[in-house]
């Protein structure tokens, strides 16, 4: 009848056409395009993972030395009156050469065949701080001089390095510090148990170290740094975000003033957290007065940062309580603060404290505007006296004390970093998977 | 400490009259709750307000304007005669307040009586000395004008401080006598309470705007201060960056701008798109299973800090890239010599920035409204056509947004640059040579021991607001788009 019918079909829905193959094929591209990006970056994250892990694990083992060191009363003593005094008057270079003696009376000992000429030679074997650590104990008990006394002392970082792998024979080819000699004594010392690596809880509780002796450096100072930081975060950024989150949720009007203060949080959140420390600099330090490097500015400078987060978090748990919850509060009398306070707030705490851990969170993995403010890493060095000091003398953070080993020349010190970073990311999982067991338990759905 | 006493005595004042002020309000009401127009805790919080805020937020202005006040009051009695050559009224007053604060150390230590300090004489006894001896050093013996300057600071800040605790003191009873005598049982706590809570919620909320304000400030005083010592145009157009602290310096900001530029377009070039894939995929193709373990494990690149990144670029990507290209390397070539360079700060950031693409696109990609997805599927159009050629184009605002971003992450990252990019300020196209960036610049400029009126210490403030203005300029830019493009759908 018309000409539709004479049109016979050349192709069958049943016989997939070449235009279809084709389509098939790029549908299946398109897709392994995105399996690939996804794998990508899951490949990054354990890359990622993994490199801090292996790195890092080295830095809470360190080897350790045990030997017995005869006081020896003629050095320490010389009066024989045991006054502290007079042994505090012994610096730390008289305590060198009875350690090295007894180092070499042990390598005597324990060798078939010593093969040290000398006594000093051993020096290389074991860390600059073992003559303070020695030197403290006696301070502390006098009685002890005249004595031989076991000590454990820490092993210099090459050492440290070649039972790690990190010195090898190649490398020290060129090394003033440490020759093929001590190597083949650290072997033997090591087979009888003198030399033993052991984990290294200094590392978590001391303090940094001067340059030559990343084996003495630990996190612990700047770790009570980044605490005191957060406790200023934790208290002023809490209150003050809540309050402004529930003014600008709950009673806020729409007016110029709101919008200016919505547009300001918004932009606030997208400023690169340097420009922070110049304002902590420029504000706090210069215009204020308030001391350098101390944790308070810092906590005040992160304060500011994390503001931002926690308000926007704040507000979306906020919202989320459901308007019947104030209505029911308004209609049984309540003013509208009360039916906030008493109704709305209660229902969003878990939110709004999971807000406020992750962004403590940030916080505490942030390190650019605290080298700004003078937080830098070399600082920590001594606990703070008490918990005005904590706040007020200066001390460094985590990350700030993470950048300033990354910095060092000496390799010993990559390790510590790596280290550091473990420390860190500990802290930072469990900030988060309380945030996320807050969520978990508490976060009701409406 | 008198100003921690000033504030407890202030605290407590306000617990007791918290206290009398509910006591009194139900005694008004012969001790029956239901003849109060307010809850009792409402009367008792009206009166440790009126006592506590009005207090404190004088004591707060007060500390903020004496030292102002006094430094100016001072510095006019200085004589321009009294200010030595190559000297200026800054210095000569921060030495009046160093000498001053070093009597204040020596008579509460005990060293010298109040008496002897104000008394002082600059011929007759050697304050340096005594100043060295409570751990004031001064750099100069101490001359009279100095020392009598420093006399007449201490005094006008001893008497501004006894002022400053009358005041503060009287307020706080002022506002109990008052707040407490207005206290009966029909007088309408609870409103007046509220409005002060609501009051303090809107202060809360106004610190962002302070805080934009403060940023403002500090960058634009010091960079005015820095083109005063340093020609604008020099800064803007100079193409050489070679501070050095002797002076003739030569501080052009081009390196460093091209610098910041080509390691961000990298760290785009990695970033958008493998985030965006993995966005298409994860919200168009993976099941929720698939989603639910794949979308958290890339955000948690997100939550790593950024100094674990810069390490990671200085001690794994860096050597990786020179075994690659370097001297001796993979391919044979010697194209890098060392660890830091653009590739190997770009391509981390570029790691770290791949979350920040793939969640915002994915929340772009998944308000694309179902209807227009089931339009094209209908007319026969495979996923991926779909995708491309429907969900793309509807969501290419906010991708571009999201892009924008990211791209203002990249410029105003910083440890990442400072560890990975290197220190050497080069114009140079070769990716595998080491550049520095803004951020990185100021962090080594801010934390020497510079002084703060060098125009290489000044320079940071400069490159703060470089930089605070094209980061500003992409997130206001990216809002606009993203905001727009919502209400296209909403």
């Amino acid at each position: 009848m018309t000409d539709a019918t004479n049109n016979t079909p050349k192709s069958s829905l049943l016989t997939v056409s070449p235009r279809v193959k084709q389509r098939n094929a790029a549908e299946a591209r398109f897709k392994m395009y995105g399996i690939a990006a996804v794998m990508t970056g899951l490949v990054f994250l354990i890359i990622l993972l993994s490199t801090i892990l292996f790195n890092g694990v080295g830095a809470f083992q360190q080897t350790f030395i045990e030997v017995p060191v005869y006081l020896d009363e003629a050095k320490l003593d010389k009066n024989g009156n045991r006054d502290p005094e007079d042994i505090k008057k012994v610096s730390t270079f008289g305590y060198n050469p009875l350690i090295e003696q007894a180092i070499y009376d042990t390598i005597s000992a324990k060798m078939d065949k010593n093969p040290l000429a000398k006594a000093k030679e051993a020096k290389a074997l074991i860390s600059a701080s073992a003559a303070a650590q020695i030197r403290d104990v006696v301070i502390a008990n006098p009685d002890l001089i005249g004595q031989t006394v076991d000590f454990r002392i820490l092993a210099a970082s090459r050492v440290d390095g070649y039972l790690k792998d990190r010195v090898t024979r190649e490398s020290i080819a060129r090394d003033k510090n440490i020759d093929a000699v001590h190597l083949d004594i650290i072997d033997a010392l090591r087979a009888k148990g003198i030399v033993k690596r052991e984990f290294n809880w200094s590392f978590i509780t001391g303090a940094d170290a001067s340059e030559s002796r990343p084996e003495q450096a630990g996190m612990g100072v700047s770790m009570l740094g980044s605490l005191f930081m957060m406790l200023v975060v934790l208290v002023l950024s809490l209150p003050i975000g809540v309050a402004a989150s529930i003014y600008l949720e709950e009673f806020a009007p729409q007016n110029k003033w709101t919008d200016l203060i919505e547009v300001n949080i918004s932009n606030l959140a997208a400023v690169p957290s340097i420009v922070f420390g110049i304002l902590g600099l420029a504000v706090f330090i210069q215009f204020a007065g308030l001391p350098q490097s101390a944790p308070l500015v810092g906590g005040l400078v992160l304060t500011l940062m994390t503001l931002p987060t926690i308000i926007i978090s704040t507000r979306a748990s906020l919202k989320s309580v459901p308007p019947s919850i104030r209505d029911a509060a308004l209609g049984l009398g309540a003013s509208k603060m009360q039916s906030v306070f008493h109704h709305v707030l209660p229902l969003a705490m878990p939110g709004i404290l999971t807000g406020t851990i992750i962004g403590l969170a940030q916080a505490l993995g942030e390190t650019a505007p605290l080298l700004l403010i003078g937080m830098v890493g070399y600082i920590a060095s001594n606990y703070p006296t008490g918990p005005i000091a904590g706040f007020m003398d200066p001390n460094s953070a985590m990350p700030a004390q993470i950048y300033e080993w990354a910095k060092r020349a000496d390799p010993a010190y990559y390790e510590r970093a790596w280290g550091g970073i473990i420390i860190l990311l500990v802290f930072l999982i469990t900030m988060n998977i309380i945030a996320i067991i807050l969520r978990r338990r508490f976060e009701r759905r409406w | 400490m008198p100003l921690l006493w000033l504030v407890l005595i202030v605290l407590a004042l306000g617990v007791v009259g918290y206290g009398l002020g509910r006591h009194k309000a139900m005694t008004s009401a012969d001790g029956d709750v239901r003849h109060l127009h307010s809850l009792p805790v409402y009367y008792g919080t009206n009166v440790s307000l009126f006592v506590v805020v009005p207090a404190l937020l004088v004591m707060v202005a007060w500390l903020i304007v004496q030292p102002i006040v006094i430094n100016n009051s001072v510095a006019a009695d200085i004589p321009a005669s009294a200010i030595p050559e190559s000297s200026t009224l800054g210095l000569v007053m921060s030495d009046v307040r160093r000498v001053a604060d070093g009597l204040d150390l020596a008579v509460t230590q005990g060293a010298l009586t109040s008496a002897e300090a104000s008394g002082l004489q600059a011929g007759v006894s050697d304050v340096r000395a005594i100043l060295a001896d409570v751990g004031v050093a001064l750099g100069s013996d101490v001359s009279a004008t100095t020392l009598s300057a420093a006399q007449e600071y201490r005094a006008m800040a001893s008497t501004a401080n006894l002022a400053m605790t009358a005041l503060v003191l009287g307020l706080a009873i002022a506002g109990f006598v008052y707040a407490y005598g207005r206290t009966n049982k029909d007088f309408r706590a609870r409103n007046v309470v509220e409005k002060a809570i609501r009051a303090i919620l809107i202060v809360a909320a106004s610190i962002a705007i302070l805080t934009t304000v403060g940023i403002v400030l500090s960058l634009v005083f010091n960079t005015i201060e820095f083109f005063k010592l340093y020609p604008a145009a020099d800064f803007f157009f100079g193409t050489t960056w070679s501070p050095s602290f002797g002076g003739g310096s030569e501080l052009g900001v081009l390196p460093l701008l091209w610098g910041t530029l080509y390691i961000s377009v990298i760290a785009l070039a990695v970033a958008v798109p493998i985030g965006l894939f993995a966005a298409i995929y994860l919200s168009e193709y993976a099941g929720p299973k698939a989603r639910g373990i794949a979308k958290p494990l890339i955000e948690v690149l997100a939550g790593i800090p950024t100094i674990v990144y810069g390490l990671f670029a200085l001690l794994t990507v860096g050597p990786l890239l020179v075994n690659v290209f370097g001297s001796g390397g993979a391919l044979g070539v010697d194209w890098m010599s060392g660890a830091s360079s653009v590739t190997t700060a770009g391509l981390v950031m570029g790691i770290m920035l791949i979350p920040f693409v793939s969640s915002l696109s994915d929340d772009i990609i998944n308000a694309v409204p179902q209807s227009m997805r089931d339009g094209s599927l209908g007319l026969g159009a495979t996923k991926s056509e779909t995708v491309k050629q429907v969900v793309l184009p509807a969501a290419l605002p906010g991708i571009v947004g999201a892009v924008l971003l990211a791209a203002s992450r990249a410029i105003g990252e910083t440890m990442i640059v400072v560890l990975g990019a290197g220190a050497a300020a080069r114009l140079s196209m070769n990716p595998l040579e080491a550049m520095t960036t803004v951020t990185a610049k100021i962090v080594s400029q801010l934390t020497g021991d510079a002084d703060f009126a060098s125009p290489e210490a000044l320079v940071a403030f400069a490159l703060g607001m470089t930089l605070f203005v094209m980061t500003l300029g992409l997130n206001v830019l990216a809002l606009v788009i993203v905001r727009k493009y919502r209400e296209q759908y909403e």
